[in-house]
């Protein structure tokens, strides 16, 4: 996304402290290019505000309640130019394999905050490169190894759900989304199957087929189907087909 | 392993003192025996250095029959057989030694005069084996106390250990960064309430800089730490932090462990409130009955929330120094049941014997 020259940069700051957001506006009141168009105090407020106002910076703290910043920004996909702020040193790294602009710790102080919104103005205006990488693969990639998710937030327009991993039935890849079924519903994400299958702890998830994931404690059988392949027939009645390599993982699994 | 035969000293100090009884043997032999004093000492001194390493072999008997855990008729049993069996095996060494030696010039006949001398000889084989048992009880009883040493000195050093931690973890950078930054916020929005929450926190960080020294402070004084740090976390948060206290009076002057209190309502800040977007309250009760310290804190929190850092070391440091300090005598438990998160707590009041107890503790390490 570029910005001509003269228009505002449409910004919004997420944070659940009054007084955090605070700082930032003081700061931000200097610039008169800067346009703050809202102001969340949580995740789901962050999500809802960027798919309806479409800003081109955000300001975005980590830890919040309902979704931290990483799952925000996992859901607003790679559109806007977005700045951490956070007490933590520890998510630096992570933060800027997401693509962040830059990562701002508190207490803030001017100069190291001009310096970031510097980057932003450049990024915007597409002197720095944006993230080739969708950002929901991005935070597959950063998030550490061998630490599975136990949830995965969805986002549906400008509202957010949240699929706690054990409610997840299964998911089955739809060109560039999953459709993720839980409770008798289905969401879609757009996220590739492969990404979501590496988020998955494989001893609770399989993928039994190109298309499918299966929560393993929901499958109760497996049956032939054809002359050599074969359904899983999940508790909830659903059935759902089986590659002959996942009838062998299935097996390997269900033996051991 | 046994304990002779792990390090080549002791073994030497063993046989050292296996050179007084080769030479009560010799005597015996050589006097009511009638042997020549060369042929007894040739005889002995090689029967002494085996048997030295037969009798070893009382300590697995010992082990399998501890003196305090074993029936006097099991005990005498064990050690009868034993010491007959050693002393059969004694005799047995005894003949072929002899024969081997009548066979040279100055031993003719030995084998003959020693046969007459076998219930002598077996006698004192069953001797040697007992005062090898008796030997070897000492040396568990020795072991036992090295063992039950180290395990206090173990365990007095796992408590400082965590009393350490806690101290070390007490003021979280976190919470120290993030005052500072709405400190940074309030200097360009309200001057004067920046002035009051660098007090505040001032006031807090000079509370916990000192409680290091202190083994205990009085439940009042953990209330102040207490309510400093609430102090600024009422700023940070503003209306999304509510408390609530019902502090028994007579409660306030017992003796706790600093930084009992403080990490738990840290815990229900950081892991309850700040996750809830309308925030929550916090709730805690503290009961004396019975010479018993009852507390119970409880925070709402959302069950949902996304997983933050730090998950429950302030939790795990707490219980650790009271399962340390109390062994037996604390209690600790941590419970969820809905969107409400409980920890209850009791542990003894502390008598003024057991106060100056715990301060003699860090004295005696440093020694």
């Amino acid at each position: 996304m570029t910005v001509a020259q003269g228009h505002s940069i449409r910004t919004i700051i997420v944070d659940d402290e009054d007084l955090a957001r605070q700082v930032l506006r003081e700061f931000l009141s200097a610039h008169s290019e800067i346009e703050i168009v809202a102001e969340c105090a949580n995740g789901f407020e962050a999500v809802k505000s960027v798919a309806e106002r479409k800003p081109d910076l955000v300001f975005l703290d980590i830890q919040m309640p309902k979704l931290d910043g990483f799952e925000v920004l996992e859901l607003i996909g790679p559109g806007p130019a977005v700045i951490f702020v956070t007490a933590y040193d520890t998510f630096a790294i992570r933060a800027f394999e997401v693509h962040a602009v830059d990562y701002l710790l508190k207490p803030i102080g001017p100069p190291r905050f001009e310096a970031a919104l510097e980057r932003a103005k450049e990024r915007l205006s597409g002197k720095l490169p944006s993230p080739a990488l969708p950002a929901i693969e991005l935070a597959a990639a950063a998030r550490p190894p061998q630490q599975y998710v136990d949830r995965i937030p969805v986002r549906d327009g400008a509202s957010v759900f949240i699929i706690p991993v054990a409610k997840l039935d299964y998911a089955e890849a739809q060109d560039d989304y999953v459709a993720l079924a839980s409770q008798g519903k289905k969401h879609l994400k757009q996220q590739t199957i492969s990404s979501l299958e590496a988020s998955l702890d494989p001893s609770r998830f399989l993928r039994i087929h190109r298309s499918y994931i299966v929560n393993l404690e929901r499958v109760s059988k497996i049956e032939p189907y054809g002359k050599d392949s074969h359904v899983a027939v999940l508790s909830t009645g659903t059935q759902l087909p089986v590659s002959r390599a996942g009838h062998a993982r299935l097996r390997a699994f269900l033996d051991r | 392993m046994h304990p002779i035969l792990a390090q080549l000293r002791r073994l030497v100090f063993y046989l050292l003192g296996w050179i007084p009884l080769a030479g009560m043997l010799a005597y015996l032999l050589a006097v009511p025996g009638g042997l020549t004093w060369w042929q007894a000492g040739a005889v002995a001194v090689p029967l002494c250095l085996l048997y030295a390493f037969v009798c070893l072999a009382a300590w697995y008997p010992c082990l399998a029959t501890p003196l305090d855990r074993s029936s006097v008729p099991r005990f005498l049993f064990t050690h009868l057989v034993g010491a007959v069996a050693a002393s059969a095996l004694w005799l047995l060494m005894a003949r072929t030694l002899v024969r081997m030696l009548a066979a040279s010039r100055g031993f003719r006949g030995i084998d003959s005069r020693l046969s007459e001398d076998l219930p002598l000889l077996f006698g004192t084989g069953v001797l040697l084996y007992l005062l090898a048992v008796g030997f070897h009880y000492v040396l568990l009883a020795v072991e036992a106390s090295r063992q039950a040493e180290a395990r206090v000195m173990q365990a007095s050093l796992l408590a400082r250990d965590a009393e350490l931690r806690a101290l070390k973890a007490q003021v979280n950078p976190h919470f120290l960064f993030n005052s500072l930054n709405s400190i940074s916020a309030l200097t360009a929005s309200d001057p004067p309430k920046a002035r009051e929450m660098c007090v505040l926190l001032g006031d807090f960080l000079r509370r916990t800089l000192g409680l290091g020294e202190k083994p205990s402070i009085p439940l009042s004084e953990e209330m102040s730490l207490v309510h400093a740090f609430l102090a600024v976390e009422k700023i940070r948060y503003g209306d999304r932090l509510r408390m609530e206290e019902a502090i028994d009076p007579a409660a306030l002057d017992a003796e706790v462990p600093p930084l009992l209190l403080q990490p738990l309502v840290e815990n229900a800040v950081v892991h309850g409130v700040a996750n809830l977007v309308e925030g929550g309250w916090i709730r805690l009760g503290v009961q004396r009955r019975d010479g018993l310290l009852e507390i119970a804190i409880e925070n709402q929190f959302d069950p949902e929330a996304p997983r933050r850092r730090r998950n429950g070391v302030g939790l795990v440091n707490v219980r650790q120094r009271l399962e340390a300090r109390y062994p037996g005598h604390a209690s600790f438990a941590a419970t969820a049941a809905g969107d409400r998160f409980r920890v209850a707590i009791t542990l003894p009041v502390e008598s003024d014997a057991a106060r100056v107890l715990a301060r003699q503790v860090p004295q005696e390490k440093t020694l």
